[in-house]
């Protein structure tokens, strides 16, 4: 039963005039009276990713701190700036071991070690982390999205086997989310559905039937088998909290379902457009309480997008475009980097717009973005961009420039990883360990 | 409906009925109940989409399975199939797992189904009936556990058919849902091989029966086993010179051999790329999206039409001119055809500029960029699929700078190539790339046809470890006469049957199996039932420690 059925059926019925000023007046409630009946609003932690770094000279801010300047590159963030944290001069060490084009740059970031080879992630990465410690409590654990609508673009991982699967298309993530098994959290009646609880226990006599099997395997393959386990129990806990009635969420509305899905393609235009779409359904997924802890993919490492008409790709164009001798660089890569950073504002502005409690969801949350290098001309490792969006719920001050001096990336990891709430008093591996955090953000 | 109809109905529904009771009636076997297992699991391989979905199909019939879509494996060793030893059910996958089995088992007992399907009527359709569930999983189990069910495992499916019929009052449903419940089961979705104890060869232990025919029918069906394979491994026959090899030669004579071939040729030649194929609009306004899917099926019917339809000569795949086509492609190739809808075998003219597999649409295509064509991009798939050799990343301080000269005026991929290379460290492989991918460079980045390239004419000469060519065609020659392409086809296809990456110990039997596969004319079902009959394929050698394999460099 969800808000949209009891409006149906109070339409059909004849309580129209009932039916709409009891649905304002509940929505008004919002707030914080809605959020004391609630308990205290949860703690959102996130990824976004771009690929193909920046080119310094026209992305670096001059001056750090409060206010920083906002180069060409970066103009775009103008509006919410206040809201960004922006790293530079960061970098990923590599001990020795390879620089893997569009690997070790953002595996370093997601891991806090240089991977030994293509299909090396050292360890799980940084939102998984979190989420094992918030991501439980709402129906998702985590969710991955990848607007350029490719399955394999994931840096979501608990190993090399085990990578989180994206969302690909807007209209699956809807259904996903907003289809038949959503409960609304404000709806002012509860059905639990008989058959959730049917479900569950078929899932936990298969999981019964299945346990002797851990006998007979050797280590590895039993690991493996425990992990199909723990994801049995995290589908199980998901059809448990569906038979609750959920606490209510003020800021939740339900978006309207979408109508044609976008086409598949990497044309800047299409990625965009499924960004957007997929933000603003992710928005909602997090007011309502379906997750706490998401990723979201712009443009794959080394990116692959596509501008109409030009017979080059982003990544293609790093590579063999000439730097403008008038302007100082490399104008239609340029383009493709001003595009991803219109997508980023976008995207914190999204997490703006909603008012919850006394506050914004974007308050509420952590959003930590980065790229696979730095400038991506000459797959460079060192001050690969880095961004944080929202205050983690008061840990954080935004609208700073930090400046790193040449430290190893993962003192902004554990910093974020701290601030979402995951238990780590150090992080990384190698040169790159790390127990200092970017002090000049905490609150 | 008429009496008339009424009786043909019937009788079609008896028939259907007593077809599916001789394909999947219960077994004799049934009644072999394993003794305690003492077996260890030498291999855990996830089951594939297209495993899934061509199992669930053999075994119920048609049921829809267009929902049936898993997250990628990881490409190990040149292959997913390989990788499916080492993949792990994250949640997600679970998700998906959990919401394909709620919408197959549906499907496999929708009202309509349900006179073909089931091997008996419940009392009442409001209730559980305990019996009938059990002979419900008594005769499908087996295929989706790939083995009889034990005791204890018939009476637990059962007993949350019954429960769950109980608690929704309804029959159908609930054993629906107990159905559901076994196709997310990790003794469905994982293929496990078991050993057992020898009796040949007391103290020693050797792959039970269950495994082997898991083994094969993965290889040639790309799907759980039939019942007749089912009942051979129960009888012992797959350990038998003469058993064994007669459940080979009647599965290759199976129409299902093909969904084996295109499984096979799809993971090997990275099918699964083309599904998120798109050109840029502008400059290939010709290829559309459609026109991707249809390149990758284009391939798979060349492949199956040349290697099993007409039983050809593997080598012959890269000179071939028999291809096929429907009205997109036709567009591409500029060739009018007669029947837009739907597919047609074309024969391409002796004079004509593309023959074989590589020369087709969707080689070109993959391995070009978005706008233009990749001479690089073709010959590093060229080496990585087809000789199974590996081409290392670009440095990371690639230097364009020669190339970016405005004045230097490139038209062609080869000067653009050639003054790239004229860096060494650049020059080492590029050398192993652009001679070959040059070739293909009178087809664009579509796949389309041209003899200039801003104008300027096209070379396409080069050479493949030192065969020389003049064109496309001299390539899929020079490919044609490679003993390195050939063994690489020996080399992946054996790598498949066994689902793990091989090593050092397996060379003597890619030697044997590369001498047969020349004995045989190098066709394909051929090497098939020689890795398939060899006494290496179920020997445990490498297979005892598969998972031990950890991601490399």
């Amino acid at each position: 039963m969800n808000r949209r059925r009891v409006l149906r059926g109070l339409l059909n019925g004849a309580a129209v005039t009932v039916a709409l000023p009891l649905l304002d007046c509940f929505l008004d409630e919002s707030g914080q009276a809605m959020a004391a009946t609630a308990g205290p609003l949860p703690l959102r932690f996130g990824t976004w990713f771009w690929g193909l770094g920046m080119d310094a000279e026209i992305f670096v801010p001059k001056k750090t701190g409060a206010d920083y300047d906002l180069p060409e590159e970066l103009a775009v963030l103008a509006p919410v700036r206040q809201h960004v944290n922006l790293f530079t001069n960061f970098r990923v060490l590599t001990d020795g071991r390879p620089n893997l084009c569009h690997y070790t740059g953002w595996v370093g970031i997601r891991t806090g070690a240089a991977p030994s080879g293509r299909f090396d992630l050292p360890a799980q990465s940084i939102d998984v982390n979190v989420a094992d410690a918030i991501g439980s409590g709402t129906r998702f654990r985590s969710i991955q999205l990848a607007a350029t609508g490719n399955i394999q673009h994931s840096y979501s991982f608990r190993s090399v086997d085990a990578i989180n699967p994206p969302e690909i298309s807007a209209a699956d993530f809807y259904r996903t989310i907003f289809g038949p098994e959503f409960r609304d959290p404000n709806s002012p009646t509860f059905a639990p559905d008989p058959l959730l609880m049917t479900r569950k226990s078929v899932l936990s006599a298969v999981m019964e039937d299945s346990a002797s099997l851990a006998k007979e395997l050797g280590a590895a393959d039993k690991a493996r088998l425990d992990q199909y386990f723990t994801s049995v129990r995290e589908l199980e806990s998901r059809l448990a909290l569906q038979l609750q009635k959920p606490p209510p969420a003020a800021a939740c509305r339900v978006p309207a379902p979408r109508g044609q899905d976008i086409p598949v393609g990497t044309d800047v235009e299409l990625v965009s457009a499924r960004h957007r779409a997929m933000t603003d359904i992710l928005v909602m997924a997090l007011a309502c309480n379906q997750t706490k802890v998401f990723n979201m993919l712009y443009s794959d490492s080394g990116s692959t997008l596509t501008r109409t008409g030009f017979e080059k790709t982003h990544h293609t164009l790093t590579h063999e475009e000439l730097i403008n001798e008038k302007l100082g660089y490399q104008v239609e890569s340029s383009w493709f980097i001003r595009r991803a950073m219109a997508e980023w504002a976008y995207f914190v502005e999204a997490l703006a717009k909603v008012p919850e409690g006394d506050g914004t969801l974007l308050d509420r949350t952590l959003v930590f973005a980065h790229s696979d290098q730095e400038f991506a001309k000459i797959h460079s490792l060192d001050g690969i961009p880095m961004m944080t969006a929202g205050r983690a719920g008061g840990a954080l001050k935004s609208g700073l420039h930090i400046r790193g001096n040449g430290d190893p990336v993962t003192r902004v990891g554990l910093t974020v990883q701290r601030a979402a709430g995951a238990p780590v008093s150090d992080w990384g591996a190698a040169s790159m360990h790390t127990s200092s955090v970017v002090s000049e953000i905490l609150a | 409906m008429s009496g008339r109809a009424q009786y043909l109905r019937m009788r079609l529904k008896q028939a259907a009925a007593a077809f599916m009771a001789i394909l999947f009636g219960p077994l004799t076997s049934a009644a072999v109940q394993p003794s305690a297992r003492t077996a260890d699991v030498v291999s855990v391989r996830l089951i594939s989409a297209e495993q899934y979905a061509n199992t669930v199909s053999a075994v119920f019939g048609p049921v829809p399975t267009d929902s049936v879509r898993l997250p990628p494996m990881r490409r190990t060793e040149g292959l997913t199939s390989v990788g499916a030893g080492t993949a792990v059910v994250t949640p997600g996958t679970l998700s998906r797992f959990d919401a394909m089995a709620r919408q197959i088992a549906d499907a496999v007992l929708a009202p309509e189904r349900r006179a073909v399907v089931m091997p008996c009527r419940p009392k009442s359709e409001h209730a559980s009936d305990p019996a009938c569930a059990r002979r419900f999983f008594a005769q499908f189990g087996p295929y989706l556990f790939r083995r009889p069910l034990e005791k204890a495992e018939l009476d637990t499916y059962a007993r949350v058919a019954s429960e769950a019929a109980d608690a929704i009052k309804d029959f159908y449903p609930g054993l629906s849902l107990a159905l559901a419940g076994m196709l997310s089961s990790p003794k469905f979705i994982y293929v496990t091989e078991r050993l057992e104890s020898d009796p040949l060869h007391p103290g020693q232990r050797r792959l039970d029966g269950w495994s082997r025919a898991s083994r094969l029918s993965l290889l040639i069906w790309d799907a759980g086993p039939d019942a007749e394979l089912l009942r051979a491994a129960g009888k012992g026959e797959l350990h038998t010179a003469t058993g064994l090899s007669r459940q080979v030669e009647r599965m290759l004579a199976s129409k299902r051999v093909e969904a084996g071939v295109r499984a096979f040729f799809s993971d090997m030649l990275m099918l699964d790329s083309y599904e998120v194929l798109t050109k840029d609009p502008v400059i290939y306004p010709a290829f559309t999206l459609r026109v991707a899917g249809d390149a990758r099926e284009q391939v798979l019917r060349m492949v199956v039409d040349h290697l099993l339809v007409r039983n050809g000569d593997y080598r012959e795949l890269f000179t071939t001119r028999h291809i096929f086509l429907n009205g997109d492609l036709a567009t591409i190739y500029r060739i009018p055809v007669p029947f837009p809808e739907g597919w047609q075998p074309y024969e391409l003219p002796a004079s004509t500029d593309r023959a074989g597999l590589l020369n087709q649409v969707g080689f070109l295509a993959v391995n070009s960029h978005a706008g233009r064509s990749s001479p690089t991009r073709r010959g590093r798939a060229l080496r990585e699929l087809l000789l199974c050799q590996k081409v290392p990343d670009p440095p990371p301080n690639v230097d364009f700078s020669i190339i970016e000269d405005p004045n230097a005026k490139f038209l062609t991929a080869r000067d653009r190539l050639r003054a790239h290379s004229s860096d060494p460290t650049c020059a080492g492989c590029h050398r192993l790339t652009d001679p070959i991918g040059l070739a293909m460079e009178k087809f664009d980045g579509a796949g389309q046809f041209r003899t200039t390239e801003k104008g300027a004419a096209l070379d396409t000469s080069g050479d493949l470890d030192g065969a020389k060519f003049a064109d496309a065609n001299g390539l899929g020659q020079a490919l044609h006469d490679s003993a390195k392409a050939r063994s690489c086809l020996v080399r992946r296809t054996y790598s498949y049957g066994l689902g793990r990456p091989l090593d050092k110990t397996d060379n003597p039997d890619l030697k044997q199996l590369e001498k047969q596969f020349a004995d045989e004319g190098y066709r394909f079902p051929a090497l098939l039932r020689s890795i398939a009959t060899s006494p290496d394929f179920f020997a445990l050698g490498a297979t005892a420690a598969p998972s031990s394999q950890l991601a490399g460099g």
